[in-house]
């Protein structure tokens, strides 16, 4: 038996919830089979695979695969399951992990589940615990077919070193065609923290009265080593870019540390942020809902309590 | 064609009944999906510059033909609801495409993900049992021939992508604005066509089992404004997050 596990790199880096769905997989299976598709990985990164519970790791570097077409991906990895005799696939959930998780299972018939939060449980069938409800609520779901697609939620495991650098494979998949989605134009977002992979999450809201005033929130989120985030009044006002939008219909992410200043917390905020670890809320509204959720509160003005943050995190440091 | 999901307004209360094995709906107000709202948005707009048909489908019971009547009033052609109680994405998914087998639609929108069981692959599994192309999250999508120019939101940026028509987008904003349906559009929703489909037994490929809820937090603990380095002692020794 082994497990398959699809891994995406962003700017040549190995994504951290692909290093956790490997090591995921390494909990279920010994002979863990890292799967990377695309021109987009560095050879070396996907070796490091290895530390983090990878036996095998297999690399198809044709660029046909970059356009992100998903059942030309899908035909990939369901070509190397069925070779390495392999039922299940664990990847990350993402745009376009949830996206390859649906295409796989139609082509192998396997049960699906997505925004999975924990190692499966074994004892009585093959039950996950997934992420319901905006992170609102979870369901427990046992996926009955022999095959199996599990697209694991951010931190679903803490991972540990356990395991070596290993050699990487090249190989070339057998699939038809070079995809049916032409690629135009590539716009990334300057700035080194991806907002749904940081550790620490800076987010401030309408509190912040205009867009001048997101000088000491950058401040702050460079001093923590943090990605900024903002509330939907905030980007519907264009005083933030839209992809730093944190809520139900935004971004949703699950830091160890989330610090909200000048945001409520309304219930549509909160769905996108609670399964952050530890929540600290700067607000002068001591009725502020987002209290009731926090971990460390202070009532203040932010213009007021922020700056001393910094000078008291930089004296830290 | 549009795919609605009929969800919990998004300022519901979550809770279970009968030993955790059942989502309580006493009291919440059944919206459509925001995702969806925005794909519909957009197929409205497209109809308008096209005269394009807009066909809104659900897979649901009879609770969500109210759903269905608010989407034709925000100006869909016509309704079809797929009658079953669908317990995972792929049977969801099965329905839908064994309807859209027997017909011929130019695009299929939805949502992104409901907002409900978030599963985010409806989109995906449709594209594949169909074998046309499936693309999400999708931002703007404008006409040019017969493909569509899209963009989409990938993680850490986006990507300008044509792809020929017919496909299936998985929606989010700013891709329409969304639309409130006026009086007009309301009084002849009623005598727009909503046709029920019998959604016999498809494949099952998963158990649901027990419901819970997220461990609630302990309580805030303040920090006095003039001791702010307090905050920076906690989070470093107790939350151990710096």
């Amino acid at each position: 038996m082994s497990i398959v596990v699809f891994v995406e790199s962003s700017d040549k880096k190995v994504k951290k919830t692909s290093m956790e769905a490997v090591f995921y997989a390494s909990k279920i299976d010994n002979n863990v089979i890292a799967v990377a598709l695309g021109s987009a990985h560095d050879e070396s990164q996907l070796g490091e695979l290895g530390k983090w519970g990878a036996t095998d790791v297999l690399l198809d570097s044709a660029n046909k695969f970059d356009s992100g077409d998903l059942s030309l991906s899908a035909s990939a990895i369901s070509e190397v399951m069925k070779t390495k005799n392999a039922k299940i696939l664990v990847l990350a959930t993402s745009p376009f992990g949830s996206g390859l998780a649906a295409c796989v299972a139609v082509q192998l018939n396997a049960s699906l589940a997505t925004n999975v939060a924990e190692l499966p449980d074994t004892s009585s069938g093959f039950v996950v615990k997934r992420s319901i409800f905006t992170g609102k609520a979870f369901q427990n779901v046992n996926l009955t077919n022999e095959n199996k697609v599990i697209a694991i939620k951010k931190n679903a495991v803490d991972v540990v070193e356990n395991g070596s650098v290993i050699n990487i494979s090249s190989f070339s998949a057998e699939v038809d065609g070079e995809g049916k989605i032409k690629v135009k134009d590539v716009d990334m977002i300057q700035g080194d923290i991806l907002l749904p992979e940081a550790e620490r999450v800076v987010s401030a809201g309408r509190g912040l009265k205009g867009p001048e005033n997101w000088g000491m929130v950058e401040e702050l989120a460079s001093v923590l080593k943090a990605a900024t985030a903002c509330s939907k009044p905030v980007s519907d006002m264009d005083w933030r870019p839209h992809h730093e939008h944190v809520g139900q219909t935004g971004i949703k992410v699950s830091p160890q540390l989330y610090i909200a200043i000048g945001i409520s917390g309304a219930i549509q905020h909160l769905a996108g942020v609670n399964s952050s670890k530890t929540i600290v809320v700067i607000n002068k509204d001591p009725e502020a809902p987002f209290f009731k959720e926090a971990d460390y509160g202070i009532v203040g003005d932010a213009f007021e309590v922020v700056p001393k943050l910094i000078e008291a995190l930089k004296a830290n440091n | 064609m549009v795919c609605i999901s009929h969800v919990p307004d998004t300022t519901s209360r979550i809770n279970f009944i009968d030993n955790n094995q059942k989502f309580d709906t006493s009291g919440v107000q059944f919206i459509i999906g925001p995702y969806d709202d925005y794909a519909l948005a957009k197929a409205v707009d497209l109809k308008e510059e096209t005269g394009a048909t807009v066909t809104v489908l659900n897979v649901g019971r009879a609770e969500t033909e109210p759903t269905l009547r608010k989407a034709l009033a925000i100006g869909a052609d016509n309704a079809v609801r797929i009658d079953a109680d669908p317990l995972d994405s792929i049977q969801v998914a099965t329905l839908i495409s064994n309807y859209a087998k027997g017909e011929s639609f130019d695009m299929i929108l939805m949502g992104r993900e409901s907002i409900d069981y978030n599963g985010g692959v409806v989109h995906g599994l449709l594209g594949e049992m169909l074998n046309i192309t499936s693309i999400s999250p999708v931002m703007t999508l404008k006409l040019n021939g017969g493909s569509a120019e899209m963009t989409r939101e990938i993680e850490g940026g986006k990507e300008q992508v044509e792809v020929a028509m017919p496909f299936i987008a998985g929606c989010q904003e700013p891709i329409a604005e969304w639309k409130i349906p006026n009086m007009r559009g309301i009084m002849t929703a009623r005598s727009k066509p909503l046709d029920v489909i019998d959604g016999s037994a498809v494949d099952m490929h998963s158990d649901a089992g027990e419901y819970s809820l997220p461990k609630t937090k302990s309580g805030v603990k303040l920090i006095d404004p003039e001791n702010i380095g307090e905050l920076v002692n906690l989070l470093k020794n107790e939350a151990k997050v710096i």
